[in-house]
């Protein structure tokens, strides 16, 4: 089980990311600089946050056409798992790797605080053991995280269950108050059709150790380190 | 190339004065050339030489064991133990964000960043200190936004987590916002690199931004007072690029742990021009510049410009010779052109050339150690002692403590600050134990055991009122919030801001700060180890308050010790340390109830706050407290309410208190120095009343924590009885007023 954190001029999660599968998971993991072709046998790519080439243009599309992201895309074609976070998750959709856009907040402000998701399915491999109906408090950081598609995107989302994260209240509901960024349906977090493909905005890097008072993020890479080791079995 | 002829006249248009220009002509011996002027008058301006305020600084305490780098650098260092330091500092973007706000503060920012970087230390936490003029001023919504805006974009794009800060609005700052920026970053205690030009022969390389026109006397605007034609200074706000600050600081910190850096400097204020010189006097060395190498934005820059120019994300590094492909093919990794401009020389001058020809030829020293200094008169202000007298019996009572506390949480001054630190990223980087709202911010150090904990502070009323009691209060009040955190203070960064220097009450209130926060630096332990001065925070003559912004960074050993300011528990026991007077001298409730500044500060006894301070982290160090709060602004029921305000408690609290006086407002809303609130078991409720005890400071049984409303007694009277939901929505509602939704 090896990982690799995928590094473009801008991206300013790589740090935390690589911690998260290396020091925290104790996952062998590499840091991919954006010029590579390379994904040094990773099994588990992922895309971190940050402002990728300072996000001057629309969030992720310079990013989406940097060398790295053939092989990116021929990973995730050929079933590698692939976590976009933030600005990953913004790449992931210019990169049609996913499906829809990230506008820019309702409010127009950039948000930083928590928020809390609620897991719909367990049918992939990032949250097969965290459970569906499963409740996590997360941190948001983002300026363009309102989650857009067209309606019959979002009926072949809903259909297929590929919205993994919604936006809830803390008691698990959805409620547009607690949709802080006005994502379409509530959506957080959603799945590629083949479901090993996951861009969520929310931060689970930033929120899997006691010292920082929150580890509700860790079930998202146990989660897919356990599919994996399970597959490797 | 046509240039101006140089003259007094001229001279004294660039802002020297008739004496300084006649000084630099006897020194140098000649008229300088026009280019030579522009180096002048930026390098002798008041932003660059410090020269009101140079001999006043040395009265700072800036030694100890724990000091690293003191003033005199891009940025303080302070050891943390283990190899590892901290290097930190604060500098003011005023006059630009009151100017172009978005960009002002944002450039601000990255200034910050790059003395911090440059010193080779990675940033990991910023703050910020806004003060902002009348909420009802028309022009506050607006700078507001745009300063928040500009502060987060820009530490939001690089990386760095804004972890806490100060926003304080008066009158005062109407037509002179200020905004103060802080970085801390970590490096190894013996990797500190500094800005020094030496070894002759090695190369000297601009790397990052190419150099356009924008904030070409920008140090000069900061050197004088605004006026309503001051808004046509727009130009000479700078553009702040944030990726191109990330790639720097990436550059050069992967660049730093090679062996090729001699000397590295930001090109911040004044440019090319004080980054070159300022390397050249550090070392004692010579510079030799090339100016056809720089790289333009533009064409048709003249050497004046080059020189004067504030374009924003440059760095000057020395490097030794013989590594020029490793400097080149570094920076080419992260995008930016690194470009060698000149050299390292033994002559003592910096000679300047362009097009073949010599533009500029001047002994270093003449231009950086030898600017003007100046002792200015300092008179005490004409209302200082009548202000200083407070006659209570002109005030009344609050008749409705429930309604006056809820004015006072809904006050701009000490409503939530969410609707600011919302919109700055302070979870970045994974190591914020505690962020904005918190007494002190929490950053952990990775790969130790060790945390900072960093709190920034300043009450311009008390110091408007004793700007020596004031600069007390500040250095103290930063120092309990860190120890209330269970830190230990460690040391301090200042950012000084003042009107108009060469007014003799502004040379005093600046004087009587200065004296006030050396003998509180002295006290606490807690060195000055880098800062900055602004002065001429002034528009039409109209100067604002004494503001000493001070950053306080303190060490907490063991992470895991340490104390959050809310409470946690419910049935927690809550005790009042220290003594309660009364005082309302000063006190946010005179100016936000009865629209009063007057009275003295209240009286700062070091013994007492020194004992307090310790108590609060042997506390914290024991494992006793669940919580520790600041009780300063507002006083004892606003400390109380703010305890029942964390991000996501939700306890109420019951506190029974006994009067003093015949006046419940000295009781609930006095703002006696030296006290915190303490939140632990009810079983240990002895054992810490006897700690404090022996530490001769009073402890106090006043509550306990639980339920869902917020109840007061006095005397066995039930003053306030509120809901917590209501308490909070008032509290979070309260800047709304400002920048609404």
């Amino acid at each position: 089980m090896k990982a690799a954190v995928v590094e473009f001029p801008g991206s300013n999660c790589d740090h935390d990311a690589f911690e998260w599968a290396s020091r925290l998971f104790h996952i062998p993991t590499e840091l991919v600089w954006h010029t590579e072709t390379h994904l040094k046998g990773a099994d588990l790519v992922i895309l971190p946050g940050g402002f990728s080439y300072g996000d001057y243009l629309r969030c992720g599309a310079m990013a989406a056409r940097a060398p790295v992201m053939d092989a990116v895309i021929e990973h995730a074609k050929s079933g590698g798992l692939v976590i976009g976070i933030c600005n990953g998750f913004q790449i992931l959709c210019e990169v049609g790797l996913l499906p829809g856009a990230l506008l820019r907040n309702q409010g127009l402000a950039f948000l930083c605080q928590d928020v809390y998701l609620r897991c719909e399915t367990s049918k992939s491999p990032f949250s097969r053991h965290v459970g569906k109906g499963t409740v996590l408090r997360l941190p948001i950081a983002h300026h363009d995280g309102n989650y857009f598609t067209d309606p019959k995107t979002l009926k072949r989302l809903q259909r297929e269950e590929r919205i993994l994260f919604r936006y809830v209240n803390p008691n698990g509901d959805v409620n547009e108050a607690w949709n802080v960024n006005g994502s379409l349906d509530a959506i957080a977090g959603v799945l590629s059709e083949g479901r090993n493909v996951l861009g969520m905005m929310p931060h689970p890097e930033r929120a899997s150790e006691a010292v920082l008072g929150n580890e509700d993020g860790a079930a998202i890479l146990r989660s897919a380190l356990k599919t994996l080791e399970a597959a490797h079995a | 190339m046509h240039e101006p002829e140089v003259t007094e006249a001229l001279a004294l248009s660039h802002g020297l004065s008739a004496e300084e220009w006649r000084t630099l002509l006897e020194r140098l011996g000649r008229t300088p050339s026009f280019t030579e002027l522009g180096i002048f008058s930026v390098m002798w301006s008041e932003h660059c030489c410090y020269k009101s305020s140079r001999v006043h600084l040395k009265k700072f305490p800036t030694q100890g064991p724990q000091v690293l780098q003191g003033p005199g650098e891009n940025a303080g260092v302070v050891d943390i133990g283990d190899g590892w330091a901290v290097c930190f500092k604060m500098e003011s973007h005023n006059h630009p964000s009151y100017i172009e706000p978005y960009q002002g503060a944002a450039t601000g920012v990255g200034g910050i960043l790059r003395d911090v970087f440059t010193m080779g230390a990675r940033p990991v936490a910023n703050l910020n200190g806004l003060h902002f003029g009348s909420p009802n001023h028309p022009k506050t919504p607006a700078l507001m936004r745009g300063v928040v805006a500009g502060v987060g974009d820009y530490g939001n794009c690089v990386g760095v987590p804004t972890v806490g800060g100060q926003v304080f609005f008066h009158p005062c700052y109407d037509g002179n916002i200020l905004v103060n920026a802080f970085t801390l970053g970590v490096l190894r205690s013996d990797r500190i690199f500094r800005g020094s030009a030496s070894g002759v022969g090695n190369t000297v390389w601009y790397v990052g931004n190419k150099t356009g026109r924008d904030g070409i006397h920008g140090a000069t605007m900061a050197s004088a007072e605004f006026s309503e034609a001051s808004e046509e200074k727009r130009p000479t706000v700078q553009v702040g690029d944030p990726f191109t600050e990330k790639r720097l600081l990436e550059a050069c910190l992967e660049l730093m742990e090679k062996d090729v850096i001699v000397g590295i400097q930001d090109m911040g204020a004044a440019g090319l021009t004080s980054s070159s010189f300022e390397m050249a006097a550090r070392a004692g060395s010579g510079i030799r510049l090339d100016l056809d190498a720089v790289p333009l934005r533009e064409e048709g820059l003249t050497p004046y410009e080059m020189l004067l120019s504030e374009s924003q994300e440059r760095m000057l590094i020395v490097a030794a010779s013989g590594h020029e492909e490793d400097v080149k093919s570094l920076f080419a990794k992260w995008g930016l052109e690194a470009s060698p401009v000149g050299s390292v020389t033994d002559s003592g001058r910096a000679e300047i050339f362009w097009k073949g020809e010599k533009v500029a030829d001047l002994p270093v020293d003449l231009v950086v150690d030898d600017a003007p200094a100046y002792d200015r008169p300092a008179l005490e202000r004409r209302d200082f002692k009548e202000r200083l007298h407070l006659d209570l019996s002109t005030i009344p009572d609050c008749r409705d403590p429930e309604e006056t506390l809820l004015q006072l949480m809904g006050s701009v001054d000490l409503c939530s600050r969410r609707w600011v630190y919302r919109q700055y990223d302070h979870t970045v980087r994974t190591n914020t134990v505690a962020g904005p709202g918190s007494d002190a911010a929490i950053v952990r150090i990775k790969g130790t055991s060790k945390a900072v904990a960093l709190s920034l502070d300043v009450n311009p009323r008390y110091c408007r009122l004793d700007p020596y009691e004031g600069a007390k209060h500040a250095v103290a009040e930063a120092a309990r919030n860190v120890s209330c955190s269970g830190a230990l203070p460690l040391a301090v960064t200042d950012c000084l801001n003042y009107g108009n220097p060469e007014k003799p009450e502004v040379m005093w209130e600046f004087r009587r700060s200065i004296e006030g926060l050396s003998d509180a630096c002295r006290e606490l332990d807690t060195p000055v180890v880098s800062g900055n001065v602004s002065f001429y925070n002034e528009t039409n003559s109209e100067g604002i308050y004494p503001t000493p912004s001070i950053a306080m960074a303190g060490l907490i050993e063991d992470v895991s010790k340490a104390v959050p300011s809310h409470f946690q528990q419910k049935g927690d026991a809550v005790l009042l340390l220290g003594r309660t007077d009364g005082h309302l001298g000063a006190s946010e409730y005179l100016w936000a109830v009865h629209a009063v500044e007057k009275g003295a500060p209240p009286p700062l006894d070091w013994d007492r706050e020194k004992a307090l301070q310790k108590l609060l982290r042997d506390l914290a160090s024991e494992g006793k407290v669940h919580s520790l709060h600041d009780c300063s602004d507002g006083g004892l029921a606003v400390a109380l309410a703010e305890c029942c305000l964390g991000e996501r408690s939700r306890l109420g609290v019951t506190a029974s208190l006994q009067a003093r006086s015949h006046r419940l407002d000295e009781l609930l809303f006095g703002e006696d120095a030296s006290r915190a609130l303490a939140s632990c078991s009810p079983d240990i409720v002895q054992p810490v009343v006897n700690k404090a005890r022996e530490a001769g400071i009073e402890a106090t049984l006043v509550g306990t924590v639980g339920g869902d409303r917020f109840v007061v007694n006095v005397d066995g009277q039930r003053l306030v009885d509120l809901d917590v939901g209501r308490l909070r929505s008032t509290w979070e509602n309260g800047l709304k007023r400002v920048v609404g939704g």
